[in-house]
């Protein structure tokens, strides 16, 4: 009789959960959760695990007063406080991190109805929240390896303390003199997940050998943005190695591989995607180049968000064997 | 009973900025301090008032076919009146507003009160009206004001608040701060009135219907 039991679509189903989803992405990250706390001590550590630990109090918060089903266990609160303290300097004081983590999923996540709802990326947006709002504590980047150098108890003071004084530098993509190889191990101020692009590209790899993410974002992203870089060499004949450092500095391989791949802000078709991370690449170009601002990564993929939902409907694919819809009369 | 009616309703219940979301501009750009956004509501009630008061006096003067124009040079009389005024007695007030205070002449609050409720009501009413109304503005404009200036800049109504320097966040003083701050009061209002989003999008929800002519088709929200 089980045989004869009908049941409606969908019929095929598979392991991928949210949870395992948002798990695997977790895994992916821990060589930059890694290469960061080397680097910049044990309070980038303590950062990490401070925001995960705010987003997923918020994320309980906000379902217990809307009144919805708790989703903290999908780990998707989790992962959005770990990227977003990735994305921050090391010495940024708690309160800080702590308003930014509850702005991304109170405000960015929860408002907009929750996982799945949300038209841009939690963790870009509450980073450009406090870049706007705590811009000098959000850009004063301690050099590697301070905390050898700090006083005791330095290591755990937050930007601003006179522990630190002597310590911070600008971000290796403002002055423009580090080497390459420091610059793909990570050995350079910046925030704490985006120095090591080593790491970076190991967890990306990993993201992409397990078909979590599609190539197609980061390629076009990475791909368009050193198009731009070679002409621009080319046209100031400057060398070749700028087109390296652009893209191994800044925050340009976080966000291709990590931010630019969410699937609930970016686009569903391969297409789609292709578009996306061009945009991305040719607006941090822009950015870069043109603006007052030394680093547009961020930026770039927050506007993109939003053009998303115009992406999915100019890349709208038919399904197979169905008529083309006919165009609709013009008026 | 129904006279006092008239100049309550612009407070919480039909507050212009809240809940007919009118006058937006001033609304965003002059409220990074709590004293502009006192100065620039209570300019608007100014001439909101004379010019409800004058509007209804002559409603049955002005021809229907160029209401408009005799209404916006009423209007502009009064803005001039008080730019001068400012500009005489608070010039540190005349330089923040700039050109938003001219701008008062094509605030939509002033000529909506005027074509919805000025000309076709008595002249009591429509400076009760039009008082309700600028309290309703003025209040709003504090409220946001307020807020972007305590989070912004740590102080309030140019007070240094103790403990919050070096705790200020500056986006609050921002266009996007405002934008912000807006959509919270916007919805802490709503919460507070009790007013649940319409089922249906048509006159039925509508704050201004009661007032308005056209009649819209109904579409599913």
């Amino acid at each position: 009789m089980g045989l004869l039991t009908v049941s409606p679509s969908p019929h095929i189903r598979s392991s991928m959960t949210t949870q395992r989803i948002m798990m695997m992405v977790i895994l992916a990250l821990v060589p930059s959760i890694a290469a960061g706390t080397v680097f910049f001590g044990p309070r980038a550590l303590i950062l990490i695990v401070f925001c995960a630990l705010v987003a997923m109090f918020t994320e309980l918060v906000c379902c217990a007063l809307m009144k919805k089903d708790n989703t903290i266990s999908d780990g998707s609160a989790m992962l959005t406080g770990i990227l977003l303290a990735l994305n921050l300097p090391a010495t940024l004081p708690l309160w800080q991190a702590a308003i930014g983590c509850i702005f991304a999923i109170a405000v960015v996540k929860q408002l907009f109805g929750g996982l799945g709802c949300n038209f841009a990326n939690p963790a870009i947006t509450a980073r450009i929240f406090l870049l706007l709002s705590v811009g000098s504590d959000m850009t004063s980047w301690v050099k590697p390896f301070y905390y050898l150098d700090a006083p005791a108890w330095g290591i755990f003071e937050a930007a601003g303390s006179n522990a630190l004084d002597g310590l911070t530098g600008a971000t290796p993509l403002a002055t423009g003199d580090a080497g390459l190889m420091e610059l793909f191990i990570g050995n350079v101020g910046g925030s704490i997940g985006e120095t090591s692009a080593l790491a970076i590209i190991i967890g990306g790899l990993f993201l992409i050998i397990t078909k979590v993410i599609s190539p197609a974002t980061p390629i076009a992203y990475l791909g368009s943005l050193s198009a731009l870089m070679f002409i621009q060499v080319l046209v100031t004949g400057g060398e070749m190695t700028e087109v390296l450092y652009a893209l191994l500095s800044g925050g340009v391989m976080l966000g291709a591989f990590f931010m630019a791949t969410d699937y609930v802000t970016t686009p569903i078709t391969a297409k789609g995607k292709i578009i996306f991370g061009i945009g991305c690449g040719v607006l941090t170009f822009v950015i870069r180049e043109f603006a007052s601002m030394p680093e547009g990564c961020s930026f770039s993929i927050l506007l993109m968000n939003l053009l998303t939902p115009y992406i999915d409907k100019f890349t709208r694919t038919n399904p197979v064997g169905a008529r083309k819809p006919e165009k609709e009369a013009t008026e | 009973m129904k006279l006092m009616n008239e100049f309550t309703k612009g407070i919480l219940k039909e507050n212009p900025v809240f809940v007919s979301l009118l006058g937006m501009c001033p609304t965003l750009a002059v409220t990074t301090g709590a004293f502009n956004g006192i100065g620039m509501g209570l300019s608007t009630t100014f001439v909101l008032i004379c010019s409800n008061l004058v509007i209804c006096l002559l409603r049955k003067v002005i021809p229907a076919q160029v209401k408009l124009p005799c209404y916006i040079v009423i209007i502009a009389t009064f803005v001039t009146l008080i730019q001068f005024l400012l500009h005489g007695f608070v010039p540190s007030l005349y330089t923040s507003l700039g050109a938003f205070l001219e701008l008062i002449t094509v605030n939509c609050i002033i000529l909506g009160r005027a074509e919805m409720f000025a000309c076709k009501n008595g002249p009591v009413a429509s400076v009760l009206d039009g008082a309700g109304m600028g309290l309703g503005f003025t209040l709003a404009l504090f409220l946001m004001g307020s807020v972007r200036e305590i989070l912004g800049s740590g102080t309030w109504l140019g007070i240094t608040i103790p403990g919050m320097t070096g705790h200020t966040m500056s986006l609050f003083v921002m266009p996007a701060g405002g934008f912000f701050v807006l959509g919270i009061l916007i919805a802490v209002v709503c919460k507070l009135s009790n007013r649940k989003p319409p089922k249906k999008l048509g006159c039925a929800g509508c704050p201004n219907a009661h007032a308005c002519s056209a009649k819209c088709e109904e579409t599913n929200a």
